[in-house]
């Protein structure tokens, strides 16, 4: 990176670090730092979609609807995130490509499934064994976020459907005494007072959300977890320029300090948030906000 | 969302459009000297430089991916990529379920590494790496026996003292002892070689990696590669 650094045997101190921290291995940890942020601002309002559909779906007055908004969030929060992550993840790339083989290649006579073998013509394969490197991590990427809003979005429908719940029957009531449709009613009278009810459930979500992303790994992408062991292991001199002793402690409190900077933030974001919406609230906090300003 | 979903479709059909044949490697980039991240953060080391001189030979153009060597055969299987080289040693157990070329290196005699060398290593602890014929044969042996998911982590085990010794390729060992580590005088005699491994359906491909590892057995080039890397004896 910088024009001292073309022997890093004779830096000491400050002037080693800055090479150091500058090689391209650790480039990759800073652009891994994005892929998570990046992964975090596409899953959470994802989620969130997903959560609201499947909470609407169990309230729904059609029965089928309400066991697929039921279903949904049960089996999805029984499945432990680990097992969720290897099985639906390959059982949705499968599908995927099943789907693309029945339509591009519909005289192929070898069966799919050949022992443990999942075989489809080539033009099936997603993304494409032709590809460029990053077509399939973007791909994986896609797959990750998609896997991540399912199963966040199951326990964001819980929280919204007790936080619809909430509401008190008597708000309800007067929209209908006003002569609103059960519609009106729940996208204008139902839908802006939830918020403060779910919000300290979705915070939580939020959190845990923050702190798994190291699962992605799993489905190959590079998270920062996996860069922080993979840099701090012991470099000997022969593969490196920068030789070190195991360094996982310093690593992994680095990680430590990012995590909790990044959850403080949170908080103070989704404290304000609270604020502005218990505004005008029926709830013990909206009437102290009210009384203070009175 | 929907334009994401879109976009990745359309990429994943202009991408389509010059065909030539790329195979994706798949490695697990920390086993030194076979394969370790550089500083570069490239995929380097022994089997970097083997597989892009069998790629050529093969008139192939490939693509390197890191994987977990915990998952490394499932996701083969599964079809991430279409071949492991990754030090993985021919064995029937691992034969049964994917495929390998001919061996590119000897099999050659793992070893074991302790804090002293007086070690007593069948009432001791021994790390190996999990899924490894380490691991397997320290299991046989009846032994108790400490896996750990990536290499580093075995060694680290035997330096604070959670287990007594580790055992693993020598080559990678050789670049670990000193500061406070010794290699044991006893070692053992494990697995057929060092091959690369194929899904059972491809068939076609494997041949051609096959005849490239032949083509640079048979000009030397090979045992040249082996012995700048230090990973084995030679053919």
């Amino acid at each position: 990176m910088f024009s001292y650094c073309t022997d890093p045997s004779t830096l000491e101190g400050l002037s080693w670090l800055s090479c150091y921290l500058t090689t391209g291995k650790h480039v990759n940890l800073y652009i891994s730092v994005f892929v998570v942020l990046t992964l975090l601002a596409i899953t959470a309002p994802t989620a969130l979609v997903f959560g609201f559909g499947a909470a609407s779906a169990a309230r729904s007055k059609f029965l089928p609807l309400r066991w697929f908004g039921k279903g949904y969030t049960s089996i999805v929060r029984g499945v432990p995130d680990i097992a969720f992550f290897l099985f639906f993840v390959i059982a949705l790339d499968q599908a995927f490509e099943w789907m693309r083989h029945k339509v591009k290649c519909p005289d192929w006579d070898q069966p799919i499934r050949q022992g443990i073998d999942f075989v489809v013509c080539d033009a099936a394969k997603l993304p494409l064994s032709t590809s460029p490197q990053w077509v399939h991590e973007t791909y994986g990427f896609f797959l990750a976020v998609l896997t991540f809003s399912i199963v966040f979005g199951a326990f964001a429908a819980n929280v919204l459907y007790g936080a619809m719940r909430a509401v008190p029957r008597a708000q309800i009531e007067t929209a209908e005494a006003y002569g609103m449709t059960h519609r009106q009613a729940f996208w204008r009278i139902l839908v802006p007072q939830m918020w403060v009810y779910a919000l300290p459930g979705l915070s939580n979500l939020w959190m845990v959300l923050i702190k798994s992303t190291p699962l992605l790994f799993l489905l190959g992408v590079e998270d920062i977890v996996y860069w922080a062991k993979e840099l701090g292991g012991t470099k000997t001199a022969r593969f490196t320029d920068y030789p070190h002793p195991n360094w996982h402690v310093e690593y992994f409190f680095a990680l430590l300090v990012f995590y909790l900077c990044f959850t403080k933030v949170s908080e103070v974001v989704l404290d304000r948030v609270m604020t502005r919406l218990t505004k005008g609230q029926a709830t013990a906090a909206g009437e102290a906000q009210r009384k203070a300003a009175a | 969302m929907k334009s994401l979903i879109l976009g990745t479709a359309a990429l994943a059909l202009t991408a389509g459009m010059g065909l030539a044949e790329t195979v994706r490697l798949g490695t697990e980039g920390a086993y030194a000297p076979w394969n370790f991240v550089n500083d570069a953060g490239e995929i380097d080391g022994f089997e970097r430089e083997l597989g892009d001189e069998l790629c050529k030979r093969a008139e192939l153009t490939c693509e390197w991916v890191k994987n977990d060597w915990d998952s490394i055969i499932p996701n083969l299987v599964s079809g991430n990529y279409d071949t492991i080289i990754a030090g993985m040693s021919i064995t029937d157990e691992r034969d049964e379920v994917i495929d390998f070329t001919q061996p590119y290196t000897p099999p050659d005699p793992s070893a074991y590494v302790a804090q002293s060398a007086d070690v007593d290593l069948e009432n001791g602890v021994i790390a190996a790496q999990a899924t490894t014929i380490q691991a397997a044969f320290v299991a046989e042996q009846g032994w108790t026996l400490v896996e750990f998911a990536t290499p580093e982590e075995t060694v680290a085990a035997v330096r604070n003292g959670e287990a007594d010794a580790v055992l693993a390729d020598k080559s990678f060992l050789d670049t670990v002892v000193g500061d406070g580590l010794v290699m044991l005088e006893k070692s053992e005699s494990l697995g057929g070689g060092v091959g690369m491994g194929f899904r059972e359906s491809d068939a076609e491909l494997r041949g051609k990696f096959d005849a490239a590892i032949q083509s640079m057995k048979d000009d030397g080039s090979l045992n040249e590669l082996i012995a700048k890397w230090e990973v084995s004896s030679q053919w």
